[in-house]
């Protein structure tokens, strides 16, 4: 019992580091990047997806035995598109100005990567209670990602965030990162720190072994 | 609509609000086949005719959709037809070209998840565009497109051949060049309105 419950956090917790949608397996890049110049505009992209990625799972993985192989992928694309369209119209009653600003980008969910390919990989294969898991762990993950991105490029580029004032008037922001190369110079730089803290967990644990032996 | 105002939207597509350095379309081919130039080409080529094939038919489907008012069908109805024109594209191209088939591997099914034609056919709605200047835009996008792509993969193949250390090899270089590319493209962006 205890065992089953390890590996059902696991199924949570691998999405927030390990298999890091964007940072580890640069997956669903395109919203990251496009839509990550505020942080409020990441954190809104982060959580609708978030909401798809759940929901297609759990369809997805209840219906797993229903689906035939050969026409998989279409019945998948259709579930996921079924719910982007909701979320569209979601976001649209909730915040309007939210709406315009993400623009197309909110439709564009149909087309990441990182919720077809969890629903191959994964929600196809697994029950329903871990697929609800693996969904949410991959989400937060990328809401977290996309929130790292869009904190640099607020912060550095308008001199706030979450539209508070950070700086004295004197503070000179930095206008490329809230334009589109902004974006992909925030990307390379969380990638470059993430691959060093990889190498210097990879270097501990060798040097740990090595004492060990 | 004049000729001169169909030559603004092409420029405008392809080169000032280019689909992959302004807007972060299409970013997962861009890096995924931009490694060897001749691969490049030929995905550009592929996605340019998906996209012109799903511009047309997203023109119409629109039409449809307004007709019957169920513009929540939108979505949905643009993924099926962008799905079955990659089919179809997939099926030529293993008939007319077997070795490009094989080298171009898992992107070519995947040019069906590529957001840069679901993005052309939802701008083209949203902008309202009519038919000559939904095929336009298409062209100028799907030039715009292989533009990209093939500058990126020049680059890379010298890059290549420089000494790049070993924490910033692979994407983390990719989108650090990347992130030049789109700098100077910025540099359009007095060329249109």
């Amino acid at each position: 019992m205890l065992g089953k419950e390890v590996s059902s956090t696991d199924e949570f917790v691998k999405g927030l580091w390990r298999e890091n949608p964007v940072f580890v397996q640069v997956l669903g890049m395109c919203p990251a990047l496009a839509v990550s110049n505020t942080a409020i505009n990441a954190l809104t992209m982060g959580l609708a997806t978030t909401f798809v990625l759940l929901m297609s799972g759990m369809s997805v993985s209840a219906l797993r035995n229903f689906i035939p192989r050969e026409a998989r992928i279409v019945s998948f694309i259709c579930i996921i598109a079924s719910f982007v369209t909701a979320v569209d119209y979601i976001i649209q009653a909730i915040s309007l100005e939210l709406h315009r600003s993400l623009g197309a980008f909110i439709a564009l969910i149909v087309v990441n990567c990182l919720i077809l390919g969890r629903a191959e990989a994964f929600a196809s294969k697994n029950s329903l209670g871990r697929s609800v898991l693996d969904g949410l762990g991959m989400g937060v993950g990328f809401t977290v990602a996309l929130l790292w991105i869009g904190v640099v490029r607020e912060i550095l580029g308008s001199g706030t965030l979450f539209g508070v004032v950070l700086f004295p008037d004197t503070f000179q922001t930095w206008t490329v990162m809230v334009l589109p190369s902004g974006g992909f110079f925030a990307m390379a730089m969380w990638l470059l720190l993430v691959n060093w803290l990889k190498e210097r967990e990879a270097a501990a644990e060798k040097r740990t072994q090595e004492a060990t032996s | 609509m004049s000729d001169a105002s169909h030559w603004s939207v092409f420029i405008n597509a392809a080169l000032i609000n280019n689909f992959v350095l302004a807007y972060f379309l299409g970013i997962c081919p861009f890096f995924g086949v931009s490694a060897k130039l001749e691969t490049a080409v030929r995905m550009g080529g592929a996605v340019s005719f998906v996209m012109l094939v799903a511009s047309v038919c997203a023109y119409l489907i629109n039409l449809l959709l307004d007709a019957v008012n169920a513009p929540y069908l939108r979505i949905i109805s643009y993924i099926l037809v962008i799905a079955s024109t990659v089919q179809l594209v997939e099926m030529l191209m293993r008939k007319l070209s077997p070795t490009t088939f094989r080298a171009m591997g898992i992107y070519l099914p995947l040019i069906t998840t590529n957001c840069a034609i679901l993005g052309l056919a939802l701008f083209q709605t949203n902008r309202g565009y009519g038919f000559t200047s939904a095929i336009a835009y298409a062209l100028g996008a799907g030039a715009g497109f292989a533009l990209a792509l093939v500058l990126m993969a020049g680059v890379r193949e010298k890059l290549d051949l420089a000494n790049v250390p070993n924490l910033v090899k692979g994407t983390a270089a990719a989108l650090i060049v990347a992130g030049i590319l789109s700098m100077s493209f910025m540099g359009f962006a007095g060329l249109g309105r």
